[in-house]
């Protein structure tokens, strides 16, 4: 029900994220999502990629730090509301979001939402208590 | 253990009647032949037959590295150059190195010094010293090897750099006894990660780590990682090189420094006062067995306290406390005197951060400004920017509350600091003052 997601500690300063994805891209390996969280100073570049423990070992091999976390994926409607409603859902739970993502399916008429919760288990049962759908983790790395 | 019993026990009053006793004839000998101190003697209106007691050396005048420039590259030297066997030079970050020259009894000496050294970090005949200090002109490399040999152990002369062959000949040839710097010794731990070999399974016992300040935090990362004991290591070519002092492995609590042949005081820096037991000041060091170019009262810049508290390994020689650094690399940042050591000793202490800092430090609106810059590893790593952002905040904190500094902390990628196969490069001062 889970999903690997690679996180890198990047320096902001020119070229470091064109380094990153070039070595991934050298490796091919093929990023299904990413997210980049920044500051003044650094940034952390998310990734959830087809060949998890391949990109990891390029990476780290590249003198990169590289972490790998665990996230929910759950699918929603992609009309207005449906953002929403999870997250009134996740609230009601009183489960707390780390950070999240997301992007529209392919063709299809649902958006993916990814999730860092502070408690991974408890948000997965809740989330399937109402109903919603998880997406699991092969599932998105060939999507 | 010992390597010359007789001497390093020797009691307190043998031992400053043979001090009086050499150094009244170091002074004559410099007097006689080195024109430097027969016009500094005359202008103070001393004569070396005015010295009567130890405490008469203060009446002195100091040498300092200004008047070793001055008299380069052998104005200095005490001896005809027929007399000279090696000639040894310090880095000369400004302008023309320091020149050193020895002669075969220097040569004798030095290894003694060296010798006892060895024994003292608790190396013996049958180890296999790995000598990683650079050889050359550095006094670091030829000393320890110099040193290692009378001790009748075997030296592999590795000199610095290669890293990778480092630790396959530490591997294969069963090295014991490590002698580098701090800073080098933390970089073959990490190297030696990436080529997954663990120093546990390695037979080294001791390192002998020197030729740049280090922390008592420093020799706790040192010692998890590479296995062994770390015994810190004085020397400064201008005096003689590495093995002035030494810390034993008993107490591991201040270095002795061979008093049967130097003369160690502290001063105020400012002033050039004498200071009390136990205060700290600049160590000026007086040489009364050189021969090559013996220096009166030489001012070494290190910061640094005495003690003559007997030591629980025995030898009576007096202790100097860990450097905190020397007086031209501590900074002076917005009025506070700080030196790197300092801030290291913080980094450290902070869970999961590494001792590879740099500190930069820059001056805007004519305000100085302090920027460290700490590697981001996957200990400390997280894929929370708030969890970073914390670090950071706790380690601008911790400079503050302990140094009274305003900084601002940096985190930048692992490995973009750069290393040193020598002695560390950790400040980079862009003030135009």
């Amino acid at each position: 029900m889970k999903v690997e997601q690679l996180s890198i500690f990047i320096e902001n300063k020119s070229g470091r994220l064109a380094e990153v994805t070039r070595i991934l891209g050298e490796a091919g390996i093929n990023i299904r999502v990413l997210s980049l969280a920044d500051t003044s100073d650094f940034g952390i570049l998310r990734l959830i990629v087809d060949k998890v423990e391949q990109a990891k070992f390029a990476l780290k091999e590249k003198g990169f730090t590289v972490d790998k976390t665990e996230v929910v994926a759950v699918e929603v409607p992609d009309r207005p509301g449906g953002m929403a409603n999870i997250l009134q859902s996740i609230d009601n739970n009183q489960i707390n979001i780390e950070y999240m993502y997301a992007f529209v399916e392919r063709g299809g008429g649902n958006a993916v939402i990814i999730f860092r919760f502070d408690d991974t288990e408890k948000a997965i049962e809740a989330l399937k208590s109402n109903g919603f759908n998880i997406i699991d983790g092969q599932q998105l790395y060939s999507m | 253990m010992f390597y010359n019993e007789e001497f390093e026990t020797l009691p307190r009053p043998a031992l400053e009647a043979l001090q009086l006793k050499r150094l009244q004839a170091a002074l004559e000998r410099v007097y006689a032949n080195v024109p430097f101190y027969r016009d500094a003697f005359n202008a103070t209106g001393i004569k070396p037959g005015d010295v009567k007691s130890l405490n008469d050396l203060e009446r002195l005048p100091f040498t300092t590295k200004q008047n070793m420039r001055d008299s380069y590259p052998y104005g200095l030297f005490a001896v005809p150059m027929e007399e000279i066997v090696r000639i040894h030079a310090s880095s000369g970050t400004t302008g023309k190195p320091t020149v050193v020259g020895y002669t075969r009894k220097d040569i004798d000496i030095w290894s003694e010094l060296m010798a006892r050294s060895f024994v003292s970090a608790g190396a013996g005949k049958g180890d296999i010293i790995h000598n990683a200090y650079g050889y050359g002109l550095f006094t670091g490399g030829l000393g320890a090897h110099y040193g290692a040999e009378r001790l009748g152990a075997s030296v592999i002369p590795i000199s610095g750099g290669n890293t990778k062959r480092q630790i396959m000949i530490m591997q294969d040839f069963g090295s014991t006894v490590l002698t580098c710097t701090p800073s080098y010794a933390l970089f073959m731990a990490e190297e030696a990660k990436v080529e997954g070999v663990n120093f546990k399974d390695l037979r080294l016992k001791v390192g002998i780590f020197g030729a740049e300040p280090w922390s008592e935090a420093m020799r706790g990362e040192i010692e998890a990682k590479l296995n062994l004991d770390a015994i810190d290591i004085y020397g400064l070519s201008e005096i003689m090189g590495p093995g002035v002092a030494i810390e034993c492995i008993e107490a591991k609590c201040g270095l002795h420094i061979w008093e049967d042949h130097f003369i160690p005081e502290i001063i105020n820096p400012d002033t050039g006062q004498r200071l009390a037991e136990g205060e700290r000041g600049e160590l000026v060091i007086t040489t009364i067995t050189k021969q090559g170019i013996p220096l009166i009262r030489y001012r070494t810049r290190d910061i640094t306290s005495i003690i003559y508290e007997p030591c629980l390994c025995g030898r009576t020689h007096a202790r100097i406390t860990r450097m905190s650094g020397r007086s031209d690399d501590m900074l002076i940042i917005r009025g506070v005197n700080v030196f790197p050591s300092q801030i290291e000793a913080i980094l450290v202490g902070i869970e999961g951060v590494e001792p590879h800092y740099l500190l930069v430090v820059d001056r805007m609106e004519n305000l100085d400004t302090l920027e460290v810059h700490v590697e981001v590893d996957e200990h400390i790593f997280s894929d929370e920017v708030k969890i970073l952002q914390r670090l950071a905040k706790r380690i601008e904190k911790e400079i503050k509350d302990k140094l009274g500094i305003t900084c601002s902390a940096r985190l930048v990628e692992p490995k973009s600091i750069q290393r040193s196969e020598g002695k560390a490069t950790r400040v980079i001062d862009n003030r135009k003052l």
